[in-house]
């Protein structure tokens, strides 16, 4: 049993902090996992991605192979699209629809998405007012974690018991916004896949 | 024995202070710096060992060998064009009688993620003649560590552990073992600690002298591995560090198993890469960096009779990382079919200076004001400010390496070049900027140093900085700036005329002059407010 998945977004919208909650529940689930994530440079407002991949048997690899990602959950539509190519032909795409628009060039949104909903198997979210009815706009990154919480093999309870484990030093408050988003989003996407 | 989630670099640094550390140093770098990071946070909750960012990387690696000299156990970490920084002591330090296990963990960034180049700090080791480790996964990347101090003491050289960015910035399960103590305090002899020609000679003799024992040590280390396969006679494969994870991740797929040979340790284990090579014709060679094994196996007239590939063949790309993609190409097997990109050139976001951030601001300021010198020109340095010189701003000319901003303003303002502009930050100017503005100051060459003044070191996550606001006017004024010269600013949008002014006064004076442009960075004004 493995599962790789791309994640992928822009600096600033949690990208790490759903790959601290994979890989803490994946732990918890008894799962071995491999996550590599960019520091630094790359932060600052641009791309960032983290390849993580979890299995029940040793993983070599840091890094996904091409065409062979499971998943690829998307914060970002646009940094969605960037890493289609890692995709397996029968992987799942979980992005959010809402662009991040930092840059004078964004190409016009209808084609990006497009460009999504042409793959066999995708969902696609409007994590923004998900979130936002979640309590707050940081929780986009919950609220796709949860919509692909489905088709992830790590079970719901230690991926909640993760985001208790990251959103605690923060309050109740925060942990309690976390987990709605998170459920807000695993409820839109049903279990019709 | 306990098991953590941990970043490659957060396992040097757990194994560090099990392996019963004294002290650790550093400069912040990327993708070093949560080595340090992580030994900050043990040694404010468990104690016993001091961690502490250093002004620069050479009195980072100097304060360890002071250590070392005192017998105890010292770790520094850099990224890979640090120990350019740190080489002096380096070289030299490997021709001391090493006391205390001294580490150098330096991590090397091939695809050049942070840096300015991907420079391969096996060579370094190699020039050193001392240790190579180059561990492959986050549990060797532990017991490496521990190792190294090991072998430290044993042969009483520095060891170099070599990390590369996907090792060091990929998270995954580590198990440690129990603490050890320190050593206690003793004393190097003279001898071997002063390196005058007649000391040096002859620690350099015993240096080469040893080389025999460093290599028996690395053939018969265990993270050395040869497996040979009695199916495959025709392809052998020497895979390093990182570089044999995309070998496993592959090798299931060939049809017959080739013999495998997995290096970890330097110098080159010798005799196991003669048992591959006797027994096959070909040998590929995977290793992340530059082609260090390639090119000693293929010497300067190759190996009769086998077939050597590898980067120097152009089996695998010669820069960049390595991928599994690339290492499943070079095995000969069909890359697993993927969607192929039609927008070849989407858009890309690179990186940007942060909404609100002081350089924007002072970018802008200077932008308008050099409108009026068509000559004029922006040496710049290595920090967040580097941003700058993307549209829309585009307002540097240059970024080489720490420091070179004020260096290379002077050698322009020399040449010709007016005005000659410097633009660097208050961390990069207390690393390698206060001694070129010493020499600049003292000629009192024609140029207009701008210290980009956010109080801390951004670009790497918010270290504490050496100096900022009146402390870099003393430092300034130290070195010889005249004091009139030397002018502070706010950099906000409505200081910009104000500002300005102040840019074409000093542009104008014919004569070394500093402007310090001081607000805080914007990240650190926003964790504040969050920590309120």
């Amino acid at each position: 049993m493995k599962q790789d998945i791309i994640l992928a977004g822009v600096g600033g919208q949690g990208i790490l902090s759903i790959a601290f909650v994979l890989d803490i529940a994946a732990l918890r689930e008894g799962l071995q996992f491999k996550q590599a994530e960019v520091h630094g440079m790359a932060q600052r407002g641009g791309a960032v991605q983290s390849h993580l991949r979890l299995a029940d048997d040793k993983i070599y690899s840091d890094l996904i192979p091409r065409g062979q990602a499971d998943i690829i959950l998307g914060v970002e539509p646009l940094e969605t699209i960037r890493y289609l190519d890692y995709l397996h032909p029968q992987g799942i795409i979980v992005s959010s629809r809402n662009p991040y628009i930092n840059i004078p060039d964004y190409p016009p949104l209808e084609k990006i998405l497009a460009t999504i909903s042409q793959f066999p198997r995708v969902k696609l979210i409007d994590s923004l007012s998900l979130a936002r009815q979640a309590g707050s706009l940081l929780t986009q990154n919950m609220v796709l974690l949860g919509a692909a919480s489905p088709y992830l093999i790590i079970g719901e309870i230690h991926l909640k018991e993760a985001i208790n484990q990251l959103f605690a030093a923060k309050g109740e408050g925060i942990v309690a916004m976390n987990i709605k988003a998170f459920e807000l989003g695993r409820e839109i996407v049903g279990q019709d896949d | 024995m306990k098991k953590d989630v941990l970043l490659g670099d957060e396992a040097v640094a757990l194994a560090a202070f099990q392996a019963g550390l004294t002290a650790a140093f550093s400069y912040p770098g990327t993708p070093a710096s949560e080595i340090m990071e992580y030994l900050i946070r043990l040694a404010r909750s468990e104690g016993g060992f001091k961690a502490a960012w250093c002004v620069n990387e050479k009195v980072a690696y100097e304060e360890a060998l002071g250590v070392s000299f005192a017998g105890q156990r010292a770790l520094v970490s850099m990224k890979h064009v640090g120990l350019n920084v740190a080489a002096d002591p380096f070289m030299n330090s490997a021709l001391t009688k090493i006391i205390g296990g001294l580490v150098v963990v330096v991590a090397d960034d091939p695809s050049m993620h942070s840096s300015q180049n991907e420079q391969d700090s096996r060579y370094y080791a190699h020039f050193a003649r001392i240790f190579c480790l180059e561990p492959s996964n986050h549990q060797e990347t532990y017991e490496m560590t521990r190792q190294a101090f090991d072998l430290s003491e044993k042969y009483h050289l520095p060891v170099l552990l070599r990390l590369v960015t996907r090792l060091s910035h990929s998270r995954s399960e580590v198990i440690s073992r129990d603490k050890r103590a320190p050593n206690p305090l003793q004393r190097g002899e003279w001898s071997d600690w002063t390196l005058l020609p007649a000391n040096a000679r002859r620690r350099f003799t015993e240096l080469l002298n040893i080389q025999k024992d460093l290599l028996e040590e690395s053939e018969r280390s265990p993270f050395n591995r040869l497996s040979l396969s009695s199916s495959n006679s025709r392809l052998g494969i020497i895979a390093s560090g990182i570089g044999y994870n995309y070998v496993l991740e592959n090798i299931n797929s060939l049809d017959h198993q080739p013999s495998v040979l997995k290096i970890s340790t330097y110098p080159l284990p010798f005799n196991l890469i003669r048992q591959l090579v006797e027994a096959v014709e070909e040998i590929l060679i995977v290793e992340e960096g530059y082609p260090f094994i390639e090119e000693r196996l293929r010497g300067l007239f190759g190996l009769p009779g086998k077939k050597i590939r590898g980067k120097l063949s152009g089996d695998l790309p010669l820069t960049g990382e390595l991928t599994p993609d690339t290492v499943r190409t070079a095995l000969g097997l069909e890359p697993f079919s993927h969607h192929e990109l039609k927008d070849k050139h989407l858009a890309s976001r690179p990186p940007q200076l942060c909404q609100g951030c002081p350089h924007h601001d002072t970018f802008i300021a200077l932008k308008e004001v050099l409108k009026d010198y068509p000559q004029a020109t922006v040496f710049s340095d290595i920090g967040c400010y580097t941003l700058g010189a993307l549209p829309p701003l585009s307002a540097i000319d240059t970024c080489v390496c720490m420091g070179a901003s004020v260096s290379m303003a002077k050698g322009g303002a020399e040449a010709g070049i007016f005005p000659s502009i410097a633009v660097i930050g208050d961390s990069t100017f207390t690393h390698s900027g206060m001694t070129p503005l010493l020499d600049a100051a003292t000629a009192n060459v024609n140029m207009t140093v701008i210290i980009v003044d956010n109080a801390v070191v951004a670009m790497t996550g918010g270290q504490p900085t050496y100096a900022t606001g009146d402390r870099l006017v003393q430092i300034c004024a130290g070195l010889g700036v005249a004091k009139e010269h030397i002018r502070q600013i706010v950099p906000l949008p409505k200081n910009k005329e104000k500002n300005m002014a102040v840019m074409r006064e000093e542009i104008e004076y014919p004569g070394t002059s500093v402007i310090i442009s001081t607000r805080e960075c914007i990240q650190e004004v926003k964790k504040r407010a969050k920590r309120r």
